[in-house]
């Protein structure tokens, strides 16, 4: 009923104060009109509010409305079991006898990536992972991760997550996919599977690769493809060349007393980063009476992790590295191998001679490791030169294949878009990856694609490939899926989902079971009677219980004893002679002289991960940039070129052009531009759509590692980057101590002696109390490579948010830990430290003194803490930080809108709104965790039990937590080294974070001092 | 041509005269209520409250952003958490020195000459401290919860931190605003009184009225009016001191290298009384000209505001001066780079112009015939208040970016709501100005009476004795 027909009946004014009067006590009404009690209000009640109209109309009974809410608050009950995995999966260390409230509960599990596993163990809250750690039995992690699995928990939640099945756009239901599956399984049947492609990324997996071997059986015309953008077609092809079989290659780092680097960052990129991390800092950090070291010797173009931890750095191009490694390959006596004659060589003979005596002294105790975008002959001579120096079988071993098929995967594309452009396709089932976006331009994927009749994408997100599919179906997250995997050794290791799929995602076992015939089989039955049956080798020698087996591999999160047998392939005799016939890469050459480098982004991968917040905001390790990919060009260039950072221009490779900005990168080698992969999507997702450029654009299939000659041209605009460290150089400050080992020999304390420390000021307050427990810090620099790992954990494990480019401009990015860069020395060839950086729970904190409502003061056990309820946000208690470690909410960054990602956050630590003060807390929630649980079993916390987010993740152990009170704590002891010092102590803030001094073990004969 | 009292004075220079020739009581009192009685609002006067209160409108909106979206809105970022609000808040509150300085230091040394500016400079004080007061509140980062700062007693039983100097500046600011509040007050209840007495209109004898309380210009009145004015100007001048004092120690408390250090109180305070003056010079220049009080007004107090504005001047290049030495003599590292940096950094022009602003150019107020050129004056004036803002952007912002850890220096520029809300600030306190300059007397009449020469004077009492 309409304003109007109301209005036109009279009111009875008279009337209604009478009834008013008639009334006693108090008596609400809506409007003169209810007053009235008119039909016409009655009547535009019912049109109005037709749901209480009718109860009020029907007169609820009180029985009626119990059920009703007894009904609600069940429905509402059940979807918080929406989210439990069906199958029985198994708890990891504590197993409660059932969920209790607020106590987490911790799976092993793995993280695939490119193929290759990661063992992990993911932090539940109530059915919801929210954290991930290092599975301490896994032979990749040993307890740490890297900054992919710690951000992989945002992966699971991000709600721009393709949750539909899909067909041309439209949402479909699975029966109709399944149909279509079904109908091209009939077709197929009558052609042997001639019709049917399948391309998949690298797969390790012993359960996949027998269920595409089954489809292959069934379907002998079909074909499996593999593509990886970040692939191992010259490391694979390259061990090829020089044993005439497929080898893999594992390093001992922990034996190894001198490493050569030939390009390679073995310390970030590749499946076993992490483990080799690890093995490589236990040989370095000269504590504990540690009196040597192993020397690190990194051959390289673009600064890596890997060389910023080198105790010399030999700076040439990429495409330059071939003649250093023939050059010690010739010194060493390798068989045929004669040196290259070229300018650059000669000019460093001397530096390649003192590395080819330090090698050969330290024969079967020294390691050559060479990168994979160098091209395969350099792998074969890397293979060549450590059988050489007896290396074989001691600090270098050999496996056969890990991948369960490896194939040269370039040319496996190639075929595949061979095939579908000829229309010989009939259906392609992607299972993972996005080659619309990451394949090579000049195999042209798309064109082939397109004339596929029936294309099938299974993908996380709907990307690039998908949109180009009639078919998309929700992938799972590894959080969400069960699965195995194969670790860099070949130790395997189950998937086990910690959530049932949030999304419905089918996982690729689902799809091959579909394509096998066997449409109602879940990824937990094929799986599991994949090692009931074909996998039961593996166990049947220690156990005849299935269950038992089972169990214990999900438990453990690995499969014990599954590592590859080792093997002693001998060196082809003519080794050299193929290198020399095959054809290999053949980096194109151009007009101008100077080359481009391709690497895979450092924190968003090789795309996969471009819709991820944390790592599109997390510092890239050596530009601290965020958000952005960029161009590296060293000093000198960019005074040639006459280039500044953020100056876009185009690159050009045989005919394929990018745009880029620039960015100035000290120790980049000259005439060489270094540029990153992964960036540039424009189907990422909310988060990663729009940002960077697109590098794949320029990659040729023939130079997947580099190519020469690219014409570089600028365009005349300017980019605007966002860069968390603007300043580079410590300006005299000794905020990172370093020195060499000779001189830490000479005088164990030269890094006090070095910079006379001031004798402590007098204060006016009282000393801090040392009683119970006091918590504290002590950094190792010596083990720290600037992996960011503690970075991302920090920000998983508390909460903190994401800003986006333009606060990060602004210097607003929130997070706790930072990782400091400094370079010292030459600009073209600078030492590079890093630095961790939060806060130094300074006993005696300038920042506590200035705050006006006491927000931020200092608990008994020594911690600075935060009350962000009191914080006003004066921010006075930054600005008086000497470390400028606090942050602040200038606006509301925490997002409390999308539901999804409030699942992901950890419910012991709050989370900030707009204009509140933060910063890093110890981990104040796991030492009362800690605390509590050390409380109820009536005993002091053990040392090593509290470990901090940024300690557990960190694949060095460089940080190390604990109570300095008890002497016998692994803290104490470090903070007892004669390399010990603090940040900034003559200001007498006493911070309980210190740090041990950097040493570099320079070779006397390539350093003299 | 000066009153006996004033000969008491001793002068170096000849004196000018206070008050133009020809004056009575009656005149004196008519030419300054006129401004205030007069029906017709000039012109000028609206163009100017116009101006004025679109600044003020800009100021609404500015803050209006600001609480619906948070103080992001500003250019202040980690490592500088302070900018433009605190470096408005320290030059609001220097401006508002003058004002006290002049009413309550004056008055207790017999200047007699403070009469016919100090009315006004001590509404210009107290504008000056609302402006002031205002950016605190507003750089909180969450401004609701400011009077968690006030020592009230609550249930939770939490107190401020009493060791913070932005404690010490609630307590210093807020009496500040209010004794010149009182002081101000007080010394309007004559002339409120006279007003009332000679307005026409009852809403206004009303208005006034109230405001007089009752002020009769009895025998009585006078004795304990001229008792109570002289206690609150001797409650007001050591505040004149304290408050900058307290000001600076936000500074000199902290570790920051370029804050942290003891020649700040008295080089703020100096500083203060430096800006104060020079804002009283840009405001009475064009106002005496404006309203034709020159003859009140006159060159000799422009002369000695030109004075104070030198030696003022004098010790904050002094300050300067010092700040310098003391960095390279005490030899730490991080104040010996934060002077270099000042001087060579990204900052240097805004510390080379502050200089040029706060110490050269005070210069030419040596030269009396600069000093008697009211318009060289009044640019001169507005120079000193450009040079005493970036004198504190220098030090809030330049500190700061550059302070002990390298990685994590940045450097600040603010935001176009920064300058909204600063030239906001002056819409408000351009408004109250004017406002101000209608409906108060902006001279104090019974004051300036006083300076009539006796003889040319008739025996009359003021207006309200008259009547009374």
């Amino acid at each position: 009923m309409s304003d109007s027909d109301i209005k036109k009946t009279d009111l009875d004014f008279a009337a209604l104060r009478e009834r008013l009067r008639g009334e006693h006590g108090r008596e609400f009404w809506r409007s003169l009109d209810e007053l009235a009690d008119t039909p016409e209000f009655e009547s535009f009640l019912h049109s109005e509010f037709p749901r209480q109209a009718g109860v009020l109309g029907d007169g609820v009974s009180r029985r009626q409305v119990l059920k009703l809410m007894g009904a609600s608050l069940a429905l509402a009950g059940l979807t918080g079991c929406a989210y439990m995995p069906k199958e029985k999966i198994l708890p990891y260390v504590r197993q409660p006898e059932e969920l209790v409230p607020g106590k987490p509960l911790f799976y092993a599990t793995t993280m695939p990536l490119g193929g290759y596993g990661k063992g992990v163990v993911v932090e539940s809250h109530m059915g919801r992972p929210t954290k991930v750690e290092g599975n301490t039995l896994h032979p990749a992690s040993l307890g740490a991760t890297d900054v992919f699995a710690q951000a992989s928990v945002l992966t699971l939640y991000d709600p721009d997550r393709s949750q539909t099945l899909n067909h041309l756009g439209l949402i479909e239901i699975w029966a109709n996919f399944s149909a279509v599956i079904n109908q091209i399984r009939a077709e197929q049947q009558l052609k042997k599977g001639a019709g049917l492609r399948i391309l998949t990324g690298t797969i390790t997996s012993p359960t996949l690769a027998y269920q595409l071997q089954a489809l292959l059986t069934q379907f002998p015309m079909a074909k499996w493809h593999q593509y990886e953008p970040i692939h191992h077609d010259h490391t694979n092809i390259g061990a090829q060349l020089a044993f005439g079989e497929h080898v893999d290659t594992q390093y001992r780092f922990d034996q190894a007393e001198v490493i050569l680097s030939l390009d390679s960052d073995f310390l970030y990129a590749g499946p076993a980063a992490v483990r080799y991390a690890r093995d490589f800092a236990n040989k370095r950090r000269m504590v504990g009476g540690a009196t040597a070291m192993n020397r690190l010797y990194v051959v390289e173009g673009t600064p890596s992790i890997t060389g910023s931890m080198a105790d010399h750095r030999l700076r040439i191009r990429s495409s330059e590295v071939q003649g250093v490694a023939q050059a010690i390959a010739a010194r060493l006596g390798v068989p045929g191998v004669a040196p290259l004659t070229s300018p650059v060589i000669s000019a460093h003979s001397q530096w390649i001679g003192a590395v080819v005596r330090d090698l050969e002294r330290h024969r079967g105790a020294c390691v050559v490791s060479v990168g994979e975008q160098q091209p395969p002959s350099v792998h074969a001579l890397g293979h060549a030169i450590n059988l050489a120096l007896g290396n074989a079988g001691k600090t270098v071993t050999y496996t056969g294949a890990v991948e369960a098929h490896p194939v040269e995967q370039l040319e496996s594309l190639r075929d595949l878009v061979t095939d579908m452009k000829s229309g010989r396709v009939d259906a392609l089932v992607i299972l993972g990856g996005n080659p619309a976006f990451n394949s090579p331009p000049d195999i042209s994927f798309i064109e082939g694609l397109l004339k596929v009749k029936v294309r099938v994408h299974l993908g996380l997100y709907e990307d690039e490939t998908s949109n180009l599919c009639h078919w998309h179906i929700p992938e799972t997250h590894y959080l969400e899926s069960w699965g195995d995997v194969r670790s860099y050794d070949g130790t395997i290791s189950l998937i086990q989902p910690l959530i049932a799929p949030l999304f419905n995602g089918k996982s690729p076992h689902e799809i091959l079971a579909l394509l096998l015939g066997q449409p109602s089989a879940s990824a937990y039955q094929i799986v599991q009677e994949y090692w009931k049956n074909q996998g039961s080798a593996v166990w049947k020698s220690r156990t005849t219980n299935f269950k038992e087996f089972w169990e214990t591999s999900l438990h453990d999160g690995v499969i014990t004893g599954t590592a590859l047998p080792l093997k002693t392939p001998a060196l082809k005799k003519d080794f050299w002679e193929s290198v020399k016939k095959s054809p290999g890469d053949s980096p194109a050459s151009g007009s101008s002289d100077i080359e481009v480098v391709f690497r895979p982004d450092p924190t968003i991968w090789d795309g996969r991960f471009a819709n991820n917040g944390w790592l599109q905001e997390l510092p890239k390790p050596l530009s601290k940039l965020t958000w952005d990919n960029v161009a590296w060009i060293s000093p000198r260039t960019a005074e040639r070129l006459s280039l500044q950072n953020g100056n876009m221009v185009e690159l050009k490779v045989e005919g394929h052009a990018a745009k880029t900005p620039i960015w100035i990168m000290p120790g980049h080698a000259d005439d060489s531009i270094t540029v990153f992969f992964g960036y540039g999507r424009w189907l990422a997702g909310r988060v990663g759509s729009g940002t960077g450029f697109n590098m794949y654009a320029l990659r040729n299939s023939k130079s997947s590692g580099f190519a020469n000659g690219v014409a570089l041209s600028k365009t005349g605009e300017l980019f605007d980057l966002a860069c968390t460290q603007n300043h580079h150089s410590m300006e005299g400050r000794d905020f990172v101590r370093t020195g060499t080992l000779a001189e830490f020999r000479k005088n164990p304390r030269f890094i006090h002696d070095e910079i006379p420390e001031k004798s402590p000021l007098p204060s006016l307050y009282p000393s801090f109390p040392q009683n119970g427990y006091q918590w504290g810090m002590a950094i190792n620099l010596n083990s720290c490579i600037g992996c960011n790992a503690c970075v991302v954990a920090c920000q998983a494990e508390n909460n903190s948010p994401v800003v986006g480019k333009e606060q990060v401009q602004r210097g607003r990015e929130m997070h706790w830990i930072r990782i400091d860069r400094y370079y010292d020395g030459d600009l073209d060839a600078p030492q590079t430290f890093h630095e961790p950086v939060m806060c130094m729970q300074c006993e005696n904190a300038p920042c506590e003194v200035v705050c006006p409502v006491g927000a931020t003061n200092h608990s008994s056990e020594g911690l600075n803490q935060m009350v962000y309820n009191r914080c006003v946000g004066t921010r006075y208690c930054s600005n008086n930080c000497p470390y400028k470690v606090r942050r602040f909410n200038f606006l509301q960054y925490e997002d409390w809108q999308i539901s999804s990602l409030k699942l992901q956050r950890n419910p012991n630590v709050t989370v900030r709104s707009r204009g509140v003060m933060e910063k890093c807390t110890y981990c104040v929630q796991r030492i009362n965790a800690a605390k509590i649980q050390a409380e109820e079993e009536n005993r002091p916390v053990r040392d090593g039990e509290i470990q901090t987010a940024c300690q557990a993740a960190c694949p060095t152990q460089a940080i190390v937590f604990g109570n300095i009170n008890d002497p016998e704590s692994e803290v104490s002891k470090l903070k007892g080294e004669i390399l010990n010092y603090g940040l900034l102590t003559e200001l007498t803030t006493h911070p309980r974070t210190t740090y041990i001094a950097r040493l570099r073990n320079p070779n006397p004969e390539i350093e003299t001092e | 041509m000066s009153s006996p009292s004033f000969n008491q004075n001793p002068t170096p220079e000849p004196e000018a005269p206070l008050i133009g020739f020809g004056y009575n009581y009656a005149t004196v009192t008519d030419k300054i209520s006129a401004i205030v009685l007069s029906k017709r609002t000039p012109r000028t006067w609206l163009v100017g409250f116009a101006i004025a209160f679109a600044l003020l409108m800009v100021l609404m909106l500015a803050i209006g952003k600001l609480l619906f979206v948070g103080v992001g809105v500003w250019g202040i970022q980690i490592p500088v958490g302070w900018g433009w609000a605190i470096v408005n808040f320290v030059w609001w509150v220097g401006i508002a020195h003058a004002g006290t300085l002049i009413s309550a230091i004056l008055l207790l040394l017999h200047q007699e000459w403070r009469t016919s500016i100090n009315r006004f400079a001590e509404a210009m004080t107290l504008f000056a401290v609302a402006c002031a007061g205002m950016f605190p509140l507003l750089h909180l980062g969450r401004p609701w919860l400011f009077y968690w700062l006030f020592p009230y007693p609550n249930t939770m039983n939490v107190w401020p931190q009493f060791r913070s100097p932005l404690i010490w500046d609630v307590f210093a600011v807020s009496t500040y605003a209010t004794v010149s509040l009182i002081f101000w007050y007080v010394g309007l209840i004559p002339d409120l009184a006279t007003i009332r007495d000679r307005s026409k209109k009852t809403l206004s004898q009303k208005i006034y009225g109230i405001f007089a309380m009752g002020w009769r210009g009895s025998a009585k009145h006078w004795k304990r009016y001229e008792t109570a004015y002289l206690l609150l100007a001797g409650l007001a001048t050591p505040l004149v001191v304290s408050v900058h004092s307290v000001v600076s120690f936000d500074f000199a408390v902290g570790i920051v290298p370029g804050w942290h250090s003891a020649i700040f109180p008295p080089y703020f305070v100096a500083g203060a009384i430096f800006s104060g003056f020079a804002m009283v010079l840009t405001i009475s220049i064009p106002v005496r000209k404006f309203y034709g009080l020159e003859d009140f007004i006159t060159e000799r107090h422009l002369n000695n505001m030109a004075k104070v504005l030198l030696a003022t001047g004098l010790i904050v290049a002094y300050g300067y001066l010092m700040e310098t030495f003391m960095a390279f003599y005490a030899g730490g590292r991080f104040d010996k780079y934060m002077i270099m940096d000042r001087m060579t950094g990204h900052y240097m022009n805004f510390y080379w112009i502050l200089l040029t602003c706060n110490v050269v150019v005070p210069q030419f107020l040596w030269i009396p015939k600069i000093r008697n050129n009211v318009w060289v004056l009044w640019v001169i004036s507005i120079l000193v208040n450009v040079g005493m803002w970036l004198e504190r952007y220098v030090i809030v912002v330049q500190s700061l970016a550059r302070d002990f850890v390298p990685s994590s220096w940045r450097n600040y520029t603010g935001t176009h709501w920064d300058v909204a809300t600063f030239l906001g600030s002056i819409g408000l306190f351009l408004t109250l100005l004017f406002l101000f300059l209608r409906y108060v007397p902006m001279i104090s009449i019974f004051e300036l009476r006083g300076l009539v020469p006796k003889g040319d004077a008739p025996a009359a009492s003021t207006g309200a004795s008259q009547r009374g």
